[in-house]
């Protein structure tokens, strides 16, 4: 399928979602006075006519994706998963470690010991220069850590 | 006039104390820094920074992200040049001809052109700034709700048909982020609006996660695993001097430059992009010697680093004047005034000459810094392209969370981040354009207040947006350029 047709089918199935909760659950007022339904339910309207109108169009080429970049992609966000996982759990020093940790050794394959110390310099040195320096709160995790 | 010299004096008194120049340094410098390195454009390097600005006063967050701004229009010529390898997109240009003379051994008038040139066209279109956003905002003022809902209307058409793709996608991707917009407690009401189980988002989607997903977590998708780049060859500082000939060859690029650059950044849209593309054309057809164009052409250097520079500086008008993006920067940059309690809009250079002026005098600081910064310091810039990028975006990614985490303090938001990254990926690779989505959601609160408020004032009847002069302009120009952008594909 093309990626006009893709994308456009996404959008109007998106659309539809968003008018069928915006019928369901919010107060449409009256055209005169429209109340907080109104915009989301025309915008999914208009969201909708676009999507479909893009499906029935067609056209489109997909951006050439091999194997391994696609991979690389999935790791890299379930590598921002565990983040926002773990972030308030384990803190951020030990998130931060862990994720990096991971790219670098999973991911990237490089050797062990840079991509430890890269990984440890990272997340010890950002959480001293926000943390202590520029006093924005960040997470600590067990221990105080 | 006079007033003009004596509200400028006010703004040199802000721009020149110790904290604003600090700050408009390091505005530069990171800026300078996030131009150059693959993965992280202007958009994204102010989304990361945005929570950083929080402690700051309104003045001088702003004048560290315009910094971040302008640097990375500086920044992104010098990969352009050494490495035939755009650090954003407004340097494409730059790459054609700028990395033909480095072959050449004139890589450093290349890039002392391209500082130059940047230098000349930012302080001559401050000058514009200065003398066009003032009076902009004083005939703002006059507006009602009808003329400020016709105008955004306007404002988003505009930027649909001018961006680069189809108007099709822009326009959808656009209604895409108004409908991101409308989560969370409507203003008018009270009632919470897509909610999804989560309080978090009573106060709605957050820009930054947003922006960050789309712009920094995609690149990093899309960029992660791409060869490593050629290694650089650092131009001696002596090389850096241009000949006459290359100065007498400049001069008049970059003059064209600069005011053509100036009036497509007033514009919305891709403003600096389509501005630089806009120069090289005219620079090739103007010129005596076209088939020089693509062989190491120094006018086709001057012309778009000139035009992109002042495009920037354009695009500050309707944001200062009118409190209306121009684009997806400009956004994130309102979005950092409304953080800091300040109101954009035609009120802000009455209410606030401080930080108005303060900002116009820091701009200009902030090109002398820049001027002074690049050339010097070219050396250690391209020092850190050398960090393979298999250790460097991990380190981007890192910034991406922390960034995201600090400006909210929730975990909520990092999960939209990573969301948004997912999405941004899948929109690239079918060929969409993000920014709308950015520009729809900063804008949408405000349509939709401006939308409500019209209809409450004219008894719920929509004639309200044709019956007055100014509003039936704006959703004439609006329906004019909507049809232009269908036709032209």
């Amino acid at each position: 399928m093309s990626a006009d047709r893709a994308a456009g089918l996404v959008l109007a199935a998106l659309a539809a979602g968003i008018a069928a909760i915006a019928l369901a659950e919010l107060p449409m007022g009256s055209w005169a006075r429209p109340g907080a339904g109104a915009a989301p339910l025309g915008l999914g309207l208009i969201l909708g006519g676009f999507g479909l109108a893009l499906a029935w169009q067609g056209g489109g080429a997909w951006e050439a994706t091999d194997r391994a970049e696609a991979g690389r992609a999935l790791a890299i966000l379930a590598a921002a998963g565990f983040a926002a996982l773990a972030f308030e759990a384990l803190g951020y020093r030990l998130t931060m470690a862990a994720m990096l940790a991971f790219l670098l050794l999973a991911v990237e394959r490089k050797p062990v010991l840079p991509a430890l110390a890269w990984s440890a310099l990272l997340s010890l040195g950002s959480f001293h220069a926000f943390s202590v320096w520029l006093r924005v709160p960040l997470p600590r995790g067990p221990f105080g850590f | 006039m006079t007033e003009t010299l004596a509200n400028l004096a006010l703004g040199f008194s802000v721009a020149l104390s110790p904290q604003v120049l600090i700050y408009c340094v390091i505005g530069c410098f990171i800026g300078t820094l996030v131009g150059m390195l693959p993965g992280l454009g202007p958009l994204a390097g102010i989304s990361l920074l945005l929570p950083v600005s929080f402690g700051l006063s309104p003045t001088v967050a702003l004048v560290m992200l315009a910094g971040i701004y302008y640097g990375a229009m500086y920044g992104g010529s010098t990969t352009s040049i050494l490495m035939r390898l755009p650090g954003e997109a407004a340097s494409v240009m730059t790459c054609i001809d700028g990395h033909a003379m480095a072959r050449q051994g004139r890589a450093g008038a290349a890039l002392a052109i391209a500082a130059i040139g940047s230098f000349v066209a930012g302080t001559l279109s401050l000058v514009g700034l200065m003398l066009l956003a003032p009076p902009l905002a004083s005939l703002a003022l006059k507006f009602g709700p009808p003329e400020q809902c016709a105008l955004l209307v306007l404002g988003l058409v505009v930027l649909a048909a001018m961006g680069g793709g189809s108007v099709l996608k822009s326009l959808a991707m656009t209604v895409l982020g108004l409908w991101l917009g409308t989560i969370g407690i409507d203003q008018m009401s009270g009632f919470f609006r897509f909610q999804f189980g989560l309080v978090e988002l009573g106060d709605g989607i957050g820009l930054v996660p947003v922006a960050v997903g789309l712009f920094g977590i995609a690149e990093i998708l899309a960029s992660a695993g791409k060869p490593q780049l050629e290694r650089p060859r650092t131009p001696a500082f002596r090389e850096l001097w241009p000949s006459r000939r290359e100065f007498a060859d400049s001069a008049g690029a970059i003059g064209r430059g600069t005011v053509l650059g100036f009036l497509i950044g007033i514009i919305p849209g891709s403003a600096h992009i389509v501005a630089s593309f806009a120069s090289y054309g005219i620079e090739k057809r103007v010129s005596k010697t076209p088939e020089r164009f693509g062989q190491g052409a120094i006018a086709g250097v001057a012309g778009p680093e000139s035009a992109n520079n002042a495009a920037a500086c354009g695009a500050l008008v309707p944001m200062l004047a009118l409190g209306v993006p121009s684009g997806a920067i400009p956004a994130v940059m309102i979005a950092a005034l409304v953080v800091h309690g300040v109101a954009p809009g035609p009120t802000l250079i009455q209410d606030q000459p401080a930080l108005f002026w303060g900002f116009v005098a820091a701009m200009y600081v902030g090109n002398l810094v820049l001027l002074a910064m690049n050339l010097p310091l070219v050396g250690v810039f391209v020092q850190l392209l050398r960090i393979p990028y298999a250790y460097l975006y991990p380190a981007i990614l890192a910034f991406c969370v922390l960034g995201v985490y600090a400006a909210s303090q929730s975990a909520v938001d990092l999960w939209i981040m990573a969301g948004a990254g997912a999405v941004g990926y899948g929109l690239r690779k079918a060929g969409f354009e993000t920014a709308p989505v950015v520009l729809g959601l900063v804008l949408s609160p405000m349509l939709e207040n401006a939308w409500r408020q019209s209809l409450a004032m004219s008894d719920g009847s929509y004639a309200v947006f044709v019956q007055r002069p100014i509003a039936a302009g704006f959703m004439l120009a609006a329906a004019v350029m909507l049809a232009w952008g269908m036709r032209r594909r």
